[in-house]
């Protein structure tokens, strides 16, 4: 699957496309299949991401899992703090 | 310490109103992305891998107390109560939020401090050495010159857009406590026949092509500090290449060109300005030496009592002697086993602040080593701060030993990042602290990648993250130095995952264990024995 990934203009969150709006957590992103740089362009016009990207990966039983451990990590949060980030709010459906 | 004048303030003060409007027209619209970034970098906001991270300048890693807690509550009130101190002297926020930014650079300002060079192709912040103005060892502090090139250096116009980023270091000593010779300038201040002057190196560095600075002028005396440094980066900016960024830094240029023929176009360029008068006036270092004054100190003899065994081995292995008697630098190492290399709490910052303002002539030291020090501690009173240090979690007693780790942020923050640095690092120090008194000297640093923020080719044992397809992986390095016997360290071989990096290193400090004469350092017994041992430890297994 692809996937769009990019950080929110304002407070600099890693942020997912739902298919209709921005997630934080990556379980909610959608397989945007070839249409990744058409809505990374939209919404960096409305100003609310920004340094987006189309990831790759694959659709598990639990949610979607991207390829490269660093979207893993930006989907957690620092490995050495799990205070911190996503991971700190509740349990992440992958691993990194 | 040095103290802003009316223009420092006025220029920090007017960079703060400009970004608070830059940042307005970002949020609403008004500018795009790519028009903000270089904006937005100009200040020392970056985007790193979970969020904005903001990177704060300590120039050549000096604080006041007052400092020091307005950094802690930076951290609380725009952060998530911690930072991460680095090792460039420099202090970084990793979830700063862009619209609260200008707020954040306001209140920086009103304790004259900024994120201004933090980023770009500019002259960053000046390092030096973190015992500068105490240490017994040196000819002068090196301070007052540092801030005279703190200002030289500070939005100068010709050098804004140079083929890449720019480092200078300023020691005053024969012993290099700040990697003096791996910055693009490295100045050691020296005295020649009675006359100060600065011996100048050009052309060193780490990252992806490390090289060791040559010396490019023996002497310039003080007063033509500064033009030789804008000689030196006139020729840079002339010659040095633009099209690849990779080749881009001025040590490229200085092996491409070779010192000799480097050093004669400086000199050309020197000559050729001398005549224009370019300098700042003598006036103006003499203003800047007073604010850097030696403290009143008290007429005291050495000595302090050391019955408190665990008082005594921290004593024994954070203390520096200081030049005053009676006195003592006390390094607070930011390396409890198991912790994260360089981070502190907004708590254990206001406990140094406070601490600095009781114990220490209210001054703190950043160190590239992500340590800090208190620097004017009277040796009478040193069992007291231990005691409070200790109550703290602040007094790991690992200067310069094992677990005294200097490691990158790595994958866990970093967008350039190909793996992670920190746990590897408190792996490690989690595996030799148990023995770290025993080896003596050690030191390990660590990059997640070939930027080499962590100065891994300095360590006396280095690791680089690399990625291999996908997977974390490390490469070991052996025998660097950045002190005054600087060296390059070398790749032992094939790279280790995650596990195998952690027992190559514990593998190579058992050769040398075994090996070790006398009280010969890692670093003493590799030169001695050179590589293959520790090779054939490594990867002759089978
Ligand atoms: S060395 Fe690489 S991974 Fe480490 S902080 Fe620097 S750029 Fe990031």
């Amino acid at each position: 699957m692809k996937i769009v990934t990019g950080n929110d203009l304002k407070t600099g969150d890693v942020i997912w496309w739902t298919g209709s709006g921005w997630s934080r957590h990556l379980v909610d992103a959608a397989d945007v299949g070839e249409d990744g740089e058409a809505i990374i362009a939209r919404e960096s016009a409305a100003q609310k991401v920004f340094d987006g990207y189309v990831v790759d990966g694959e659709m598990t039983d639990a949610g979607p899992r991207p390829a490269h451990i660093k979207d893993r990590m930006r989907a957690l949060g620092p490995s050495v703090r799990l205070d911190l980030g996503v991971q700190a709010k509740g349990p992440v459906h992958v691993s990194l | 310490m040095y103290r802003y004048d009316q223009y420092d303030q006025a220029m920090v003060d007017a960079r703060v109103a400009e970004f608070r409007d830059q940042v307005e027209r970002r949020l609403s619209g008004a500018m795009t992305e790519d028009q903000f970034k270089p904006l937005r970098l100009m200040n020392g906001l970056y985007l790193q891998l979970h969020a904005y991270m903001l990177r704060v300048a300590i120039p050549y890693g000096t604080l006041s107390s007052t400092q020091m807690r307005a950094l802690a509550d930076i951290a609380r009130k725009y952060d998530k109560g911690y930072a991460h101190f680095t090792t460039r002297q420099n202090v970084q926020y990793n979830w700063i939020q862009l619209k609260e930014t200008p707020d954040l650079l306001a209140d920086l300002a009103r304790v004259e401090m900024h994120a201004i060079q933090t980023s770009g192709n500019c002259i960053r912040n000046i390092s030096s050495d973190q015992f500068a103005g105490v240490a017994g060892d040196e000819v002068i502090d090196p301070r007052p010159h540092a801030e005279l090139l703190r200002q030289w250096s500070s939005f100068h116009p010709e050098f804004s857009f140079l083929p890449r980023k720019f480092k200078i270091a300023v020691i005053a000593s024969d012993a290099d406590r700040a990697a003096m010779r791996l910055h693009d300038i490295g100045i050691r201040i020296v005295r020649r026949d009675g006359v100060l002057g600065a011996q100048v190196f050009a052309g060193g560095g780490m990252g992806r092509t490390p090289m060791i600075a040559p010396e490019i002028r023996d002497f310039v005396p003080e007063d033509q500090m500064v033009s030789y440094c804008e000689a030196i980066l006139r020729v840079y900016n002339r010659h040095g290449r633009r099209d690849n960024k990779y080749k881009a830094r001025i040590k490229i240029l200085v092996h491409e060109t070779g010192a000799d023929k480097f050093r004669e176009e400086v000199e050309a360029e020197f000559a050729h300005m001398q005549p224009l008068d370019l300098d700042p006036p003598r006036a103006e270092l003499a203003r800047i030496k007073a604010f850097f004054a030696p403290p009143e100190y008290a007429a005291i003899e050495d000595g302090y009592d050391t019955s408190d065994p665990d008082f005594r081995i921290w004593a024994e292995t954070n203390l520096f002697p200081h030049k005053q008697p009676g006195y003592a630098a006390a390094t607070i190492s930011l390396k409890p086993v198991g912790g994260i290399p360089g981070d502190a709490s907004a708590e254990q910052m206001d406990i140094v602040a406070d601490l600095a303002a009781r114990y220490s002539m209210d001054e703190v030291r950043v160190t590239h080593a992500q340590n800090l020090v208190l620097p004017n501690v009277r040796q009478d009173r040193l069992y007291a701060l231990w005691q409070e240090l200790d109550a703290a979690g602040l007094a790991p007693a690992n200067l310069d030993r094992a677990s005294d780790i200097i490691a990158c942020p790595g994958l866990d923050y970093c967008s350039l990042a190909n793996a992670r640095s920190i746990p590897i690092a408190q792996e490690v120090a989690k595996r030799l602290a148990p023995i770290e008194r025993e080896v003596g000297a050690l030191q390990i640093k660590m990059s997640g990648c070939i930027n080499a923020c962590g100065h891994h080719h300095a360590g006396h044992i280095g690791v680089l993250g690399v990625d291999k397809k996908g997977v974390e992986s490390y490469q070991l390095l052996l025998g660097g130095s950045a002190a005054e016997d600087v060296s390059l360290a070398k790749i032992t071989g094939p790279g280790f995952d995650e596990r195998g990096i952690v027992d190559a290193i514990e593998t190579v400090t058992s050769v040398y264990r075994d090996a070790r004469e006398g009280d010969e350092r890692f670093l003493d017994t590799y030169r001695r024995l050179g590589m293959a041992p520790f090779k054939e430890a490594l990867y002759d297994k089978a």
